[in-house]
């Protein structure tokens, strides 16, 4: 007794090494909330603020211009085509990387990585010099009749190619983490490989795979860069919203403009609710939340 | 139904790593085998290339007469515990079971109800009656071993094959299963190898016991023929305990360091040798003259409820381990002789002894 009194002075606890004091962490918390409000908070209620400042019926109004609702139309065929695509591509690359080993494996991981570390702008350009009116392949499509550039198909391409790490990059470390011994359990039990995907991998990575088309769906509605280059900026044809917005605030009709950009906020935040929703209530299963 | 299971000749490769050298192995039916061996022995993937999990570079695999190496995982009908159970996790325990049922096609496939009473007559064999509505991540180690183990026999399989099956459980639990296993065994009568690198493991539960060591079968046999009989060098320094020493042998004697050895029978060939003796096959006595090793204690220790003595022999002070009873009248220093119950020689360039 007498010696731990003597090691452990009376009155004063020990806080643990890693605590700081009650200062610092004040100033830390002020310092990431008053940023967050400054660079995201604000701007976001902003676009609302405009988009209502003539009031709703002006709000509304904006939505009737058919230029919007072909571009609204536009941006969800888009994104209906390109996630599913991203779906089927996204699965079958983490598959093989995740349960198969070959050469060039450590490539192809980089290779998924492409899109994240190119400007979309680029992406787009590579599209205009594949398919473009000059480029390689112009001229043979054109021969038969198939328009790829400044029409739907160049845009969905481009929209594939910006979101496509996003579900691959979701289920690659899961589906590496779970490995393929169910999967072996399975075929040894006599199940086929259809049966086995369906009813062993793939509601093992149900929840990430549902994450990864939410981000993956996010992007493909808000991506500016790359299908900018490849749309053309047909009004009411190969726009998408995001190109109308900034049609929309070229012209100086800034309440449509917010309008239109407050369509494409209300997408984000209901993506952050439910990928929040998906973390809280899955996060064991969304292998982002392994990541460390 | 269970069946025989031959295999012949098994060969597979990993690029130029050989993990299978040719592996011959007839296990009968009904009969509980044990593959023991090392990390890299090449037991594991045997018992993949019995269930068709791994491809062969050569050989066959007989179940029963029907050549079943050319036939996919599905067909063969295995039931294959893997070491760390391989459960649905997203199943609960009934369904868990009930898969390898449900899979089949329209045909084979028994009726809903017929499934339900099969998982729960299976539940009841493995003790979780009651639990089939848990998710996998709910039980307990030893819990989902057993899951595994009903999962693997509700499909009736030819043979069943488990991967370290005790592996992943700490000792109090592996010991309770060791003994339940035997029982299902008893009461299933399934062709059944496991696998394990634990000689205990292997030496209890198995009927028989095959020995691999770097994708070569030592020797196949039962406990007490691998322990007191081993045939290679590697068998006798890895099952159990042995001190082996370097000996010379000349027309059918066998010399320490010049001095004859007093053992009787020496089918080794003339030439450099190694002698094996375990432990308790040592008698300390007094030295008398030619019928004993002379021989200087260098170390005792108490290890429970023995006490083991170092002693050195022949000029270059080789040590061989005795056991003694604790209250054995032997001091550090003391000149003793030494007798051998069991022994073997086995010739000095074969295999390396180490484990």
């Amino acid at each position: 007794m007498s010696a731990e009194a003597a090691t452990a002075p009376v009155g004063r606890s020990l806080a643990s090494p890693t605590t700081e004091s009650a200062g610092a962490k004040l100033l830390l918390i002020v310092l990431g909330l008053g940023f967050l409000a400054l660079f995201l908070v604000i701007p976001l209620f902003a676009v609302f603020a405009e988009a209502f400042r003539n009031g709703v019926a002006v709000y509304f109004e904006a939505f009737e211009d058919p230029d919007t609702q072909a571009a609204i139309r536009l941006t969800l065929l888009v994104a209906a085509i390109a996630v599913p695509l991203n779906i089927v591509f996204g699965l079958a690359a983490s598959w093989a990387i995740a349960k198969f080993e070959f050469r060039g494996k450590s490539f192809m991981l980089t290779l998924i990585d492409l899109p994240f570390s190119v400007s979309p702008v680029v992406s787009g350009m590579c599209y205009v010099i594949l398919f473009g009116a000059s480029g390689y392949f112009g001229p043979w499509l054109d021969k038969h009749g198939i328009q790829i550039i400044f029409a739907v198909p160049g845009l969905v391409l481009a929209t594939v190619f910006v979101t496509f790490p996003f579900v691959a990059r979701e289920l690659i470390p899961l589906m590496q983490e779970q490995g393929t011994s169910e999967e072996e359990a399975a075929l040894s039990l006599g199940a086929n490989g259809w049966r086995t995907f369906w009813s062993v991998t793939l509601p093992n990575v149900r929840w990430a795979l549902l994450y990864g088309v939410l981000l993956s769906n996010a992007r493909a509605m808000g991506e500016f860069g790359a299908v900018s280059v490849v749309s053309g900026h047909l009004r009411g044809l190969t726009n998408t919203l995001p190109l109308q917005v900034e049609i929309l605030y070229n012209d100086y009709n800034f309440v449509a403009a917010f309008a239109a950009a407050s369509l494409l906020a209300g997408l984000g935040l209901v993506t952050l609710v439910i990928k929040s929703l998906l973390e809280w209530r899955y996060g064991g299963e969304i292998s982002s939340k392994h990541r460390k | 139904m269970s069946v025989d299971l031959k295999i012949r000749d098994v060969r597979k490769e990993y690029g130029a790593f050989p993990a299978l050298n040719g592996v011959s192995l007839d296990i009968r039916q009904g009969e509980l085998v044990a593959l023991l061996g090392p990390s890299g022995s090449g037991k594991t993937t045997l018992l993949r290339a019995i269930a068709g999990l791994e491809t062969l570079d050569g050989g066959k695999i007989l179940f029963g007469d029907v050549d079943a190496s050319s036939r996919s995982v599905q067909e063969r009908n295995v039931g294959f515990v893997f070491q760390h159970y391989a459960l649905f996790r997203h199943m609960k325990v009934f369904d868990n079971i009930a898969f390898g049922l449900r899979v089949r096609d329209k045909a084979r496939r028994p009726t809903e109800s017929a499934i339900k009473a099969k998982v729960l007559e299976l539940l009841e064999l493995v003790q979780l009656t009651g639990l089939e509505k848990r998710y996998p991540s709910q039980l307990s180690g030893g819990q989902r071993q057993r899951v595994a183990l009903a999962r693997a026999l509700a499909i009736e399989p030819q043979v069943l094959l488990l991967d370290e099956p005790f592996g992943a459980l700490d000792a109090q639990v592996r010991k309770d299963l060791r003994r339940w296993l035997r029982q299902i065994h008893k009461e299933t009568g399934h062709t059944t190898v496991f696998v394990t690198h634990d000689q205990e493991e292997a030496l209890e539960l198995a009927d028989r016991v095959a020995v691999l060591h770097k994708g070569d079968l030592q020797q196949i046999g039962t406990p007490d023929e691998i322990y007191d009989n081993p045939a290679t060098p590697f068998v006798y320094a890895f099952i159990g305990e042995s001190s082996a020493i370097p000996v010379t042998v000349q027309s059918g004697a066998a010399a320490l360091d010049g001095a004859p050895l007093p053992v009787s029978r020496v089918a080794a060939e003339d030439g450099p040798a190694r002698f094996f003796v375990r432990p308790e096959d040592v008698t300390v006595k007094e030295l008398n003259g030619s019928s004993t090793v002379a021989g200087t204690v260098a170390a005792l220790r108490r290890t429970g409820a023995y006490r083991r003595a170092d002693i050195e022999v022949g000029a270059q002070r080789s040590r061989i381990e005795a056991l003694l009873p604790s209250d054995a009248p032997i001091s550090v220093g003391d000149k003793v002789g030494l007798v051998f119950q069991r022994y073997a020689l086995f010739p000095a360039d074969s295999a390396p002894a180490t484990v």
